[in-house]
């Protein structure tokens, strides 16, 4: 008895993190579950059914793409980036900044952000209007900075930084022997990076895409700040279901809203966790 | 259902934990007159504003929500009432939108950190009458019939016009709403928020109807001038703030009157004009809420909100109090600031709650394919 307990003394450790996950994230999706799924205090499909709206589909499509494309931007960036920094040595001056640096443009974000930008190349912008007095050339048009490209473009400014700290540790992990074992084995180059380097780094660079996805998918603040007008993304649309003066009673859409983006996460990591599973089947 | 509530509470619970120390205390403990003031309708009911005023100051607090200082003054409005009464005042959320406090009055009911007052945007005030307790202030009489509920459920409180402010060092003057869509406005005219969420821009849309041959009833035209604006590359998507406007960001701004006025303080050159061929008038509406936690003091709020002190404080926001005729009347208000509001000639446009479901649906479908 005395032994059984001794060796359940390790696991009260876990208690607060448990709780923590109870409250902060069981009890939000159940509430969000529950919630999709009422109207009026009553079981209801209205809301799931308001999903196929043609504006929320739209929201979807672009929520995608913007999440989507600064995943692949940031992670082929940030992994290039990453690959010249592991060159040099742990204590050179230039590593160490650049990854201080990173450390502080990942966490960037939100209203202070998205106003650099438009301060910089917005309508009104310094630079907008530096090209436009001198070179006469509209850098704008007609205000893409406040559109799905714009948000493209400002979300790569966190998403570049946030690869580079969080695929660095993987490629740290590359051991110059398995180069050198590869060289006696008498591989060139471009083998040694396609038939060594590749597979094994695949599963952290997947998973790390992953986690831009799901930051660029989730991100609220930067958006609401630069785009005002026609909440074009789906974390503007349940912002809109939630506090609008106009339309009301639309709360329990945004639960519904907040159901279809916890399913589209979960979708594509089953994905990667069948994709995890096949390339690493040659590792057992 | 029941799963839903208790774990809205449970989240509401945790997350106000920090906040108040003392937050499970029942709210009609910390007072003996609470339930009396909790169902009174005037000060009469309390036995004068002398009993209203002891039974406040022994709640000893006030909870609002929503209140931006810097939006008609409130900033200095909640200063001169805790100066005033020496009762502390407690401005939770003050960007949150009208909908949010509903929210919160739902979620902290019972709690005695749940609002005590509301300031409402015009539907979801007339959409949650049901939260509200009937209370009609000593000014009661002053107040005109149609701004105010016969019961004294919700009373108008200040109200303004849609106006077009701009900052006259950067950009020529404006007159007319048709002026925006000039080559000289590229890329600087922006909308106070979104219309199918905030009252203000909603509003904004119905100006641009008036003015381009709609009406209260037929919004579509303003949402095709703002497309036209748009496609001229004149309208920026950018919510504007005291800073994108000081920073020249925005410097054109359509929204209501006194938000525009109070940006005139910090940027001299940032003047107000109300279009003349499109006058849209609105106004915010106060209530009580029913299970106030300081029920005394949220209606000495109220008393203070519309004596002439209370009243000239808006004024001095530039947000035009709902008393202000029989004031200017008796002679009783801010005669200097009371000239210095926007000149407005023309019969003012109020849309009414059904114009404005109407107007919400078509807003709802057309307003985003409009303006990207």
């Amino acid at each position: 008895m005395r032994a059984r307990l001794g060796r359940l003394t390790p696991a009260l450790g876990l208690v607060p993190f448990l709780l923590y996950l109870l409250v902060f994230l069981l009890v939000p999706t159940l509430v969000v579950l529950v919630g999709s799924f009422q109207e009026g205090g009553r079981f209801s499909l209205t809301n799931i059914r308001a999903l196929s709206d043609p504006s929320i589909l739209h929201a979807l499509q672009e929520s995608v793409v913007l999440s989507g494309s600064t995943a692949l931007l940031g992670g082929v960036l940030g992994a290039l980036l990453a690959w010249l920094v592991v060159g040099l040595s742990p204590t050179n001056v230039v590593r160490r900044f650049v990854v201080s640096l990173c450390g502080a443009f990942a966490q960037t974000g939100g209203v202070s952000l998205a106003f650099a930008w438009i301060a910089t190349i917005g309508l009104s912008g310094v630079v907008t209007q530096w090209f436009d007095d001198h070179l006469h050339v509209q850098l704008m048009g007609s205000g893409w900075l406040y559109a799905l490209p714009g948000l493209i473009l400002v979300y790569c400014y966190f998403q570049i930084p946030l690869m580079v700290i969080v695929f660095l540790p993987a490629l740290e992990g590359l051991r110059p022997q398995w180069r050198e074992a590869a060289v006696n084995l008498g591989a060139s180059k471009w083998q040694y990076f396609t038939q060594v380097v590749v597979p094994l780094l695949r599963p952290a660079f997947l998973g790390s895409v992953l986690l831009l996805f799901a930051n660029a998918f989730a991100a609220y603040a930067t958006a609401a700040a630069l785009v005002s007008q026609g909440s074009p993304i789906l974390p503007l649309k349940i912002r809109e279901g939630l506090t609008s003066e106009i339309v009301l009673g639309r709360q329990h859409l945004a639960y519904a809203i907040a159901l279809e983006m916890v399913v589209v996460v979960a979708i594509i990591m089953v994905l990667y966790a069948l994709l995890l599973r096949r390339s690493a089947r040659w590792m057992r | 259902m029941k799963l839903r509530s208790v774990t809205v509470v449970a989240v509401a619970a945790l997350s106000l934990g920090a906040v108040s120390a003392c937050g499970t205390a029942p709210p009609s403990s910390n007072n003996g007159g609470g339930t009396k003031a909790a169902t009174a309708t005037s000060a009469k009911d309390l036995g004068g504003m002398s009993a209203l005023v002891s039974a406040a100051k022994k709640e000893g607090q006030l909870n609002v929500i929503a209140l931006p200082p810097t939006w008609a003054n409130y900033g200095n409005i909640i200063k001169a009432f805790q100066k005033k009464y020496g009762i502390k005042v407690n401005s939770a959320q003050p960007d949150a939108a009208s909908q949010d406090e509903i929210n919160a009055a739902k979620q902290l009911k019972g709690r005695d950190t749940a609002p005590d007052v509301f300031d409402l945007g015009q539907s979801v005030a007339l959409a949650n009458t049901s939260l509200y307790a009937p209370y009609k202030v000593q000014e009661w009489d002053s107040i005109p019939s149609q701004f105010k509920d016969a019961n004294g459920t919700w009373v108008n409180d200040y109200g303004g016009y849609m106006s077009i402010g701009y900052d006259s060092a950067k950009v020529p003057a404006i007159s007319h709403l048709s002026d925006l869509l000039k080559p000289a406005y590229k890329g600087k005219v922006a909308l106070n928020g979104d219309p199918t969420q905030a009252g203000a821009a909603f509003s904004g849309v119905v100006m641009a109807s008036l003015a381009n041959g709609g009406s209260a009833d037929d919004i579509a035209p303003g949402v095709t001038f703002f497309s036209k604006l748009k496609k001229a590359g004149n309208f920026v998507p950018v919510d504007p703030t005291p800073a994108t406007i000081e920073s020249g960001q925005t410097p054109v701004v359509i929204d209501w009157d006194y938000t525009n006025a109070a940006e005139t303080a910090q940027l001299p050159s940032w003047k107000v004009v109300v279009p003349s061929e499109a006058v849209v008038a609105g106004y915010y509406f106060q209530a009580i809420n029913k299970d106030a936690p300081h029920p005394a003091a949220a209606r000495l709020w109220e008393e203070f909100l519309y004596s002439d002190q209370g009243q000239n404080l808006w004024l001095a926001g530039g947000a035009r109090p709902v008393r202000a005729d029989a004031m200017a009347k008796a002679g009783t208000i801010d005669k200097s600031k009371y000239d210095a509001l926007p000149k407005v000639t023309g019969q003012p446009v109020v849309p009414t709650n059904a114009q404005t479901e109407k107007a919400a649906k078509y807003l709802s479908d057309n307003w985003s394919k409009a303006v990207s």
